[in-house]
């Protein structure tokens, strides 16, 4: 990119988010004391997913900093495909579980869990052991099957994707927590945060046949971000993703990386994937435009071993 | 036998299996396990002989059951176990309110040379040529397309309303679907016989059964001999004709007074409407007219032109659903070659399976995916309505058995999920020049994401570019790679159906050798 482009750029999602701001979403966007927390980053190793959410969820203050009393909160895992748990092709259950239980002791009024499947998308709620993990928590587990479940935003800004249809679910809720699970990517070369926003949206097919990566990133200008990314590398697809063939595919890292910024998280992602970020346009992308920070050295992170 | 709760009986049982039907064929939930559907399924006359006469086993010996049904207590079948002959009752019950004419029938003459004469061509056909005539003609087949083309579809619009409603609430236990249409050349037999069948029905009750209908005039025939049937005692008999005007098979002249037991089907509304007791049920007794007037009916023709415009607009409806997907700047130019078409899992060959299914839909309707859909003429004029793998539509999940588990007839035989896993059913086909890859110059890789087996990979392109290849030895032509293909109007990858599926090679999967971090890489 050039340097006039990339200052036009800059200046339109400026704009943007300039506009989006004047539209009254200012609250929902910065609606957060999370800001006040030591760490831009808290990231885990060693622990079962459920404990190394309750360590890193403390370490940024626990979820009372992100959730407050009757809020409705949206959990976005991936939940893509019909493969069972170990295969680790959706989040992992136990921690969608975790995150789900602090939502409520912060107070939450409802929590909504939800995908827009690859897959037949009962089968994916059911194989993936999401849907009775989120249940037994206490969350209503949602469709998001149905064209009648979206609604268009705009994305002001966006190079290539200048609207999407998005789940009413995430325009209707206060908090959004998004939980993707790490990723081998075929065509963009990994999966995490960013990428699992096509999951939200009703018309994915369009990103492919009009520049991924850019839409990809072109997405994350959309005013309702997540407030936290949790990303599952408790057990990480490395190679055949993002469906898998067999457990031959899957590196048990037992890992876990917190972020508000979802361009550090996938660029942290990226890293213990082993892939070298800037082969992953997206992010790049997404630096360039400003929605977040890939450059992880100017970032404080707490990094924990368990 | 002269019980008034002969009748009774006859109504609770036939709801109970008509509702089983019903529930089977609209359960768009998949909540009934396919053990219990295959309960019902069992003793449905032509499926199971097809079944038998393919297998040659005991398994399914349902028919023959029914014979002997027949030859105890006459064509019991036709009003205990038929779905459409359950159905027809209905419709003449709703044509009873509708009319009261309508519920008075009287006796008429069989019509002998229409009802033999399709029976024998049925026969023939089928043995010569194939199934054709028992495809349009097999009244559990019939049943299963009203439901699968319309039954279903309406019940689905209902809980989309509900759920509609729910959700308002924040509740969502009903999810709404999203309703695909057929092809709408699809619907023009389906819609035809609705149309027949229900007109009959209305007006003058079991017509179709005994006129058209092959099963009825087989079993017709075997229960000529039965033993249990409708006696009339003559010395009690009046000759006042009640039991005639109640007769939906038309079969009582009671100026004789004689039963013709090839059209009664023991509904026993006789028994009831006989003021003197002279009719019963029981032991064959060994011994042997009334016109209803005719006239001009509106209310006939409004039901008819309402129906009518009901069949022609629900496609329509349904279609309307059935959203586009979004035009990438440039259309794809190079045409699909599919020299032929996708046969469903378990079929073995396209020419087997032409030649044993009858196209009752029960795999269409059950088809979680939606991607069988009837066929129009993929598969020739011999194939139409039966069913056909659309990739368009939908995908094959891999780890989906459910049309082998419930085919009645054996025309798709059941598979072990590891086995189906490894049935080919085509093979896919990359068409480099449509794909985005190379036509935008962006990243894609729709195709290669939805491939269950690897068959679809990508390999280095241009630049930071991958592109997908395919290896037809592991693909097993489920057609993910082609719903996925975002390019239009051809898709850039399409599967071509193998005329004989093929065994696919197991996929081969190395550990990854990618080390265990110990330690934060950043």
């Amino acid at each position: 990119m050039k340097r006039r482009d990339f200052l036009k750029t800059s200046a339109g999602a400026g704009l943007a988010a300039g506009a989006a701001l004047s539209l009254g979403g200012y609250d929902k966007l910065w609606n957060t004391e999370h800001a006040l927390s030591k760490y831009d980053m808290v990231a885990l190793m060693g622990g079962e997913p459920d404990a190394m959410f309750d360590l890193g969820i403390q370490e940024l203050g626990g979820m009372g900093t992100f959730v407050h009393k009757g809020q409705k909160v949206l959990i976005k895992p991936n939940i893509g495909w019909d493969v069972i748990p170990e295969l680790a092709a959706n989040t992992n259950p136990l921690l969608v579980r975790r995150i789900i239980e602090h939502c409520f002791k912060a107070g939450a009024k409802e929590v909504y869990v939800f995908d827009h499947t690859c897959d037949n998308w009962v089968n994916c709620y059911k194989t993936s052991g999401i849907e009775k993990a989120a249940k037994s928590a206490g969350a209503k587990v949602v469709p998001g099957n149905s064209e009648s479940y979206y609604h268009e935003v705009e994305i002001p800004g966006g190079v290539k994707l200048k609207s999407a249809k998005v789940h009413e679910l995430l325009l209707e809720t206060d908090v959004f927590i998004n939980v993707p699970v790490l990723k081998d990517h075929d065509s963009t070369r990994m999966t995490c945060s960013l990428k699992n926003m096509m999951g939200v949206v009703w018309d994915r097919q369009y990103w492919h046949s009009n520049d991924l990566n850019q839409c990809i990133a072109d997405y994350a200008l959309f005013e309702k971000k997540p407030v936290l990314n949790v990303v599952d590398c408790y057990n990480v697809m490395v190679k055949h993703g993002p469906q898998g063939v067999s457990k031959e595919d899957v590196v048990q890292m037992k890992s876990q990386i917190i972020a508000a910024d979802w361009v550090a998280a996938d660029a942290a992602a990226a890293k213990m994937l082993g892939v070298e970020t800037e082969r992953i346009e997206y992010i790049a992308i997404a630096h360039k435009m400003g929605l977040g920070n890939m450059k992880l050295d100017t970032l404080n992170i707490k990094r924990i071993k368990m | 036998m002269r019980s008034p709760l002969l009748r009774k009986f006859r109504i609770l049982f036939a709801s109970v299996v008509f509702i089983g039907f019903f529930i089977v064929f609209a359960d768009f939930k998949s909540i009934i396990p396919v053990k219990y559907l295959n309960i019902l399924l069992y003793l449905q006359f032509v499926p199971s002989a097809l079944k038998y006469f393919d297998l040659r086993s005991m398994v399914s010996i349902g028919f023959i059951a029914v014979i002997l049904l027949t030859l105890l207590s006459g064509r019991t079948y036709c009003s205990f176990l038929c779905p459409l002959g359950i159905g027809q009752d209905l419709f003449s019950r709703i044509g009873g309110r509708i009319r009261r004419k309508f519920r008075r029938y009287g006796f008429k003459k069989p019509h002998t040379i229409i009802r033999y004469a399709l029976l024998a061509a049925t026969l023939i056909v089928t043995m010569i040529w194939g199934l054709y005539l028992i495809t349009l003609l097999d009244p559990y087949s019939i049943f299963g397309r009203f439901m699968t083309y319309f039954g279903k579809p309406a019940v689905i619009v209902i809980n989309n309303f509900i759920a509609g409603i729910l959700h308002k609430f924040d509740i969502y236990t009903l999810d709404h679907i999203t309703i695909k249409g057929f092809k709408l050349l699809a619907y023009s037999v389906p819609a035809a016989f609705f149309l027949l069948i229900g007109s009959m029905s209305l007006a003058k009750g079991r017509l179709y059964c005994n006129m058209i209908c092959p099963v009825g005039t087989l079993l017709g025939m075997v229960s000529k001999i039965s033993v249990l049937r409708i006696n009339i005692n003559e010395s009690k008999c009046t000759r006042c004709g009640r039991c005639s005007l109640g007769c939906k098979s038309s079969c009582i002249d009671f100026l004789q007074p004689h039963v013709d037991v090839s059209r009664c089907v023991g509904c026993f509304n006789c028994i009831n409407n006989c003021t003197e007791k002279a009719i019963s049920f029981g032991f064959v007794k060994l011994k042997k007219k009334s016109e209803t007037p005719h006239d001009v009916d509106t209310d006939k023709r409004k039901f008819i032109a309402g129906t009518l415009l009901l069949m022609l607009g629900l496609p329509q409806l349904l279609r309307g659903q059935d959203k586009k997907t979004p035009i990438p700047k440039k259309e794809s130019t190079v045409k699909e070659n599919k020299t032929s078409p996708v046969c469903p899992p378990g079929a073995g060959s396209v020419s087997d399976f032409n030649k044993e299914c009858t196209a009752c839909s029960l795999c269409i309707t059950i088809c979680p995916n939606k991607v069988l859909q009837p066929a129009w003429l993929d598969y020739g004029v011999a194939g139409m309505m039966q069913p056909v793998m659309n990739y368009h539509k939908g995908f094959c999940a891999y780890n989906c058995t459910k049309c082998t588990d419930v085919c009645p007839t054996y025309a798709l035989r059941p598979l072990a999920l590891e086995a189906k896993k490894l049935t080919q059913l085509g093979k896919a086909n990359f068409i480099k020049d449509n794909c985005i890859v190379k036509t935008e110059k962006t990243a894609c890789g729709a195709c290669s994401e939805a491939c269950p087996t690897k068959a679809v990979y990508m390999i280095p392109y241009e630049g930071n570019l991958l592109i997908p290849e395919t290896n037809a030895e592991i693909c097993i032509g489920c057609g993910h790679c082609e719903f996925a293909c975002p390019v239009v109007p051809y898709k850039a990858i399409y599967v071509d159906g193998n005329p004989v599926h093929l065994a696919a090679k197991k996929p081969v999967n190395v550990q990854s050798d990618k080390p265990v971090p110990s330690e934060f890489p950043f």
